[in-house]
């Protein structure tokens, strides 16, 4: 299981344990350990281990149940019921997902009475579900719509709704909520509430009033929602879906006096070709760029230059803040230091622990610092006036959209960021422009960003932050080339899926000198690492919200986590390329090979270290001349964050 | 001995704790013996063999356990246990310790029907009185290692909370709804424990016959349906009330005993039963034959088939949990189906789908409730069905 993002504690969950992953015993049943069972499925016997499900059998020998409920990532709930199967000498009619199999049975995916109440139950959400199908985003990629054709629904024996009973939530910058389309299928629900633990979506009323709300059934905007979008990408049909900018910005390309510049994240594009029909985990990141230009993008810059510069600012950032505390003492320098790039888990931290925003790093997301740097740096650059230039960031993510309409998201003096698109609406764009994304020619990124590291890709990762941050730390402080330690500069300790990784790193006594980069800062409190002499730098990685809950109260408590330096938080399950902009569906094997897609990018680079990127260099010499952290690194590179509290008012 | 009659007589030879006294003396397999051979069923309506409950929650192997009394009665025309704990709660507290003493648990739970929150004061003082006496807390009787308390946990109104797990589920502070079963609550209950449930007049039952013996009760009703019944009558009869009566009875029988001869049809437990017409008024209450909780509403002659399936079908329509799509979505289906009846707008094609649908409520629901909600409608569209299309006829003229 260990590619699993539940959480591993259950006490806050509403699920009892024993429905919480109904599937193999755990070492807490010791008596089911090794146990198998028979099941005779259709015309397949098989063998299986104890508590495994009439739908977890099936599937290891080809045999085909329908889901819609169940989701590989969430809980089980057994609601939708098309999932039922015939069990030999059962009455009744079993939900395969929900049924672990304890004792030899015999089960039937296709009788007369399974066939019936499966066409009965699509005949009766297909009753309530307002598909205009046309108009939807989710038009050939709704498993609702999937089923209906696999059952072959050719008439809507009890009605359908012939216009929308509900007004969409259009409140948010992020997720727009769709109750008409919505089958009460509760994945948000245990989405929101299990696999997150943020809480925002519930079931409320009973019999045929029943919906999924927010508390007071308050608009989005309203409530807690942290914008992770981890409901989009697990929603069956089109109820929800991310807030859509891409009309805005064909606009802004068909406008000659705009200058539009995108800049693309690294995980979108291990994952835009699922959109187009490629496995998942296939890399198209050099044919994207031509597909973009083809679109009408004038430049095409990557992310991952910010990322590296986030590396020089945020990692400068935690060297400065360990001597206040370490040396000086200074009670306001809060240690660990918490990574800021995910606006999902920025937007969490004030929502829930607003008490703890001293530990969050004051630098930037990477989309945040490139749409600073373009509308200052890039403009002078180029001669161009900040006002003309429009800036998009293709994110896997549907909380940027939010972060970029910050109101504090404007140091330029302009809106930094103008359009936040997912990897699903640049998809949409190139069809659109009647692109075949995989037929692309490859070409590169645009100068002056177009140099990119291998540690700014494998942020599209959990644990890439802080992998790409140790290869750098390694050679800034240690003086000695991060391959010595870590064989190709693969540090694999923080590498992994499991929710919560903890890993150390003994500085040792020797050290190199203090390097020219960081005395560019004329601030600097020392002249040498002696401080450091004997150290041993802690940090951990944690993914997923109900992850970061743990983190978070372990710190409170004053438990392992609170003598950690530096820990990297990413809202999302998998981190970015799980992120809630991304190609639906997700499932952990489809997170793997994305995974995968992301490590064999940054192994194929030549430079693989952050403060090694030229470009940056170059930034630092010609622009921020101030060095890492200086006077205006703060200005158009740092950020402030609200404590918002769990109460809206 | 077991005359029909009105009210309840069954406690009156049974001195209060004498069934408590005579478990104590019992090993706890014992006590479960004394039950599995009195062939007592669970009284809530489903006729689980209570001995095999208590057994599977003994032999579960995780701690702590518990024993909840399900007083959420909330069945359309039953009101037996609002009687037993007005009157004889004591035998209903006796047999949760008992319970308790058999299957190991050192905690009970009411779950009292939130309309009965009027009953709550008394119950609270009687339970004092029973700690008072050490008829519960620490070692009970004095028997070293008997420690066994109850507490009263009020339900909120929804009907589906009956529903043993979705009553957990309530318990446990969440929304009332059904789990997935298997795993069950024996196994996997309240807080992931070992918990039985039974109904109040299960348990009541169960003190009785610790006091009198299996025998006693063996006796009495069928060979399948073992002992005494309660029923709460209404509708169109003249004595309305509970009556105490051996299962096994014909429905015949009972309506003559209760004043409801030449009724058209009997409702037999309640909106989640089934509609039994006058020509199978031979039939038995019992679990072989008419399963009931034990409530019996009666149509006379002059009542409205397709507005007695209508009123089922809107108490469901609200009272579904909400999970299920057969018995959220289905339901209102047939309640449409019924309007359109009462219009004279339904096809007999669409009738018989609507039949069809019954059947996939009945099979694929979650939970029993959602199982049974289409029974109702079922029985009535076809026992009925020359009334209720008649009514096309009517309506079209």
């Amino acid at each position: 299981m260990a590619n699993q993002p539940t959480n591993p504690s259950v006490e806050t969950s509403r699920a009892p344990k024993s429905q919480h992953a109904q599937a193999v015993a755990t070492p807490d049943q010791n008596a089911g350990i090794g146990a198998m069972v028979s099941v005779t499925i259709d015309h397949h016997e098989l063998k299986v281990p104890l508590g495994t499900t009439i739908l977890q059998a099936a599937q290891k020998v080809g045999v085909h149940i329908p889901t819609l409920c169940h989701h590989p990532d969430l809980c089980v709930a057994g609601v939708c019921r098309i999932c039922v199967v015939e069990v030999a000498g059962q009455r009744t009619l079993q939900a395969s997902c929900a049924y672990p199999i304890t004792q030899p049975i015999r089960v039937f995916t296709h009788t007369r009475k399974v066939r019936q109440a499966r066409r009965h139950v699509l005949d009766l959400l297909l009753s309530e579900h307002y598909g205009e199908c046309y108009s939807c985003f989710r038009n050939n990629n709704c498993e609702l719509q999937g089923l209906a054709k696999e059952y072959g629904v050719d008439h809507f024996r009890f009605g359908h709704p012939d216009k929308p009973a509900h007004e969409p939530d259009r409140s948010s910058y992020s997720v727009i909520r769709d109750m008409n389309k919505c089958i009460l299928c509760r994945r948000c629900v245990r989405t929101c509430i299990d696999l997150q633990e943020v809480g925002v979506l519930e079931a409320t009323h009973r019999g045929s009033e029943t919906t999924i709300a927010t508390f007071e059934d308050k608009p989005l905007a309203d409530v807690v929602c942290i914008n992770c979008g981890q409901c989009i990408n697990r929603c069956p049909t089109g109820a929800l879906r991310a807030n859509d900018p891409t009309d805005e910005v064909w606009q802004a390309i068909d406008d000659p006096t705009k200058h539009v510049v995108i800049q693309t994240a690294p995980a979108p594009r291990a994952a835009i070709g699922e959109c187009f029909g490629c496995e998942p985990g296939t890399p198209l990141t050099f044919q994207m760029n031509s597909a973009i230009r083809e679109c009408g993008f004038d430049k095409v810059f990557d992310t991952n230059f910010t990322a590296d510069l986030t590396i020089i600012e945020e990692g400068t950032e935690l060297i400065l803040r360990l001597y206040k505390a370490l040396v000086l003492g200074d009670k306001d320098a809060v240690v660990p230091q918490f990574t800021s790039c995910s606006p999902g888990w920025v937007k969490y931290i004030e929502h829930f622990y607003p008490e703890m925003l001293g530990h969050m790093s004051s630098a930037k997301s990477p989309q945040q610092m490139f749409g600073a740097v373009i509308k200052t740096y890039y403009a002078r650059l180029h001669n161009l006036d900040p006002k003309d230039i429009v800036t998009v960031a293709l994110m896997p993510c549907s909380a940027k959209k939010f972060e970029c309409n910050r109101p504090e998201m404007a140091d330029s003096g302009y809106k930094d960021v103008d359009y936040g698109l997912t990897t699903r609406e640049l998809a949409q764009m190139f069809t659109e422009a009647g692109i075949d994304l995989p037929e692309m020619p490859k070409s590169d990124f645009d100068d002056p960003f177009g140099t990119a590291t291998g540690s700014g890709v494998i942020f599209g990762a959990t644990g890439g932050v802080m992998e790409a941050a140790i290869r750098t730390v390694v050679e800034l402080v240690l003086g000695v080339k991060v391959e010595n330690l870590f064989e190709h500069a693969d540090v694999i300790p923080v590498r992994g899926f499991e929710g919560v990784r903890y890993a150390e790193l003994p500085l040792g006594e020797k050290f190199g000198p203090v390097p020219e980069l960081l005395k560019l800062n004329k601030d600097l409190p020392f002249d040498s690492w002696d401080w450091l002499k004997g150290a041993t730098l802690k940090v951990a990685i944690c993914h997923g919200t109900a992850n970061a809950k743990r983190v978070l109260e372990d710190i409170k408590a004053g438990g392992k986590f609170s003598q950690c330096h530096f820990i990297e938080f990413m809202a999302c399950p998998g981190g970015c390329l799980g992120g809630g902009g991304m190609p639906i569906p997700t499932s952990p094997e489809i997170r793997a090979a994305r995974a995968k897609a992301i490590y064999g990018e940054d192994a194929a680079y030549e430079i693989r270290k952050s403060h090694e990127n030229p470009a940056v260099v170059k930034l630092y010499t010609e622009f921020l001349t101030e060095g890492p952290c200086g006077h205006l690194s703060h200005k158009l590179l740092h950020t402030g964050y609200t404590p918002r509290g769990r109460y809206i008012v | 001995m077991n005359a029909p009659h009105k009210g309840i007589t069954l406690f009156n030879d049974i001195e209060v704790n004498s069934g408590l006294k005579a478990a104590i003396g019992l090993s706890r397999s014992d006590i479960i013996g004394v039950i599995r051979d009195s062939g007592l069923k669970g009284r809530g309506g489903a006729g689980f063999p209570t001995g095999t409950k208590w057994n599977l929650a003994a032999a579960a192997t995780k701690h702590p356990k518990y024993v909840v009394c399900n007083a959420d009665e909330g069945e359309p025309g039953t009101f037996k246990d609002r009687v037993l704990l007005t009157d004889f709660a004591d035998y209903v507290f006796e047999g949760m310790t008992i319970a308790g003493l058999a299957t190991g648990a050192a905690t009970g739970i009411v779950y009292l029907r939130g309309e009965y929150r009027y009953l709550l004061a008394g119950l609270e003082a009687m339970l004092a009185e029973r700690r008072s006496s050490n008829l519960l807390g620490k070692a009970i009787l004095g028997k070293e290692g008997f420690d066994f308390d109850i507490e009263i946990r009020l339900g909120s109104g929804a009907y589906v909370c009956g529903e043993e797990t979705a009553l957990i589920e309530s318990l446990e502070g969440q929304r009332g709804e059904p789990r997935n079963r298997p795993p069950f609550p024996v196994d996997t209950g309240y807080m992931g424990c070992p918990t039985v449930v039974n109904n109040v007049e299960t348990l009541a039952l169960a003190t009785c016959i610790l006091a009198k013996g299996a025998d006693w009760f063996k006796a009495i009703g069928t060979e399948k349906s073992s002992g005494i019944k309660l029923f709460s009558v209404s509708g169109d009869v003249e004595r309305p009330g509970v009556y105490e009566l051996p299962l096994g009875i014909s429905i015949g029988e009972l309506l003559t005993v209760v004043g409801g001869e030449g009724a058209k049809a009997v409702q037999v437990g309640g909106a989640s039963g089934r509609c039994v017409p006058a020509e199978q008024f031979a039939r038995a209450l019992a679990f072989e034959d008419v399963s009931t909780g034990g409530s019996i509403i009666v149509f006379g002659a002059g009542r409205d088939m397709l507005m007695v399936a209508k009123n089922f079908l809107e108490f469901f329509v609200d009272e579904s949990c909400g999970q299920c799509t057969p018995c959220r979505v289905g339901n209102r289906k047939l309640l449409e189906g019924v309007e359109m009846l009462e219009r004279g707008q339904c096809s007999v094609a669409y009738l018989r789908e609507l039949a069809a649908l019954g059947e996939t409520m009945q099979l694929a629901g979650k939970c029993g409730l959602g199982q049974s909600s289409a029974n109702a409608f079922l029985s009535i569209i076809e026992h009925f069905k020359d009334e209720i299309l008649g009514r096309d006829v009517v309506a079209a003229q």
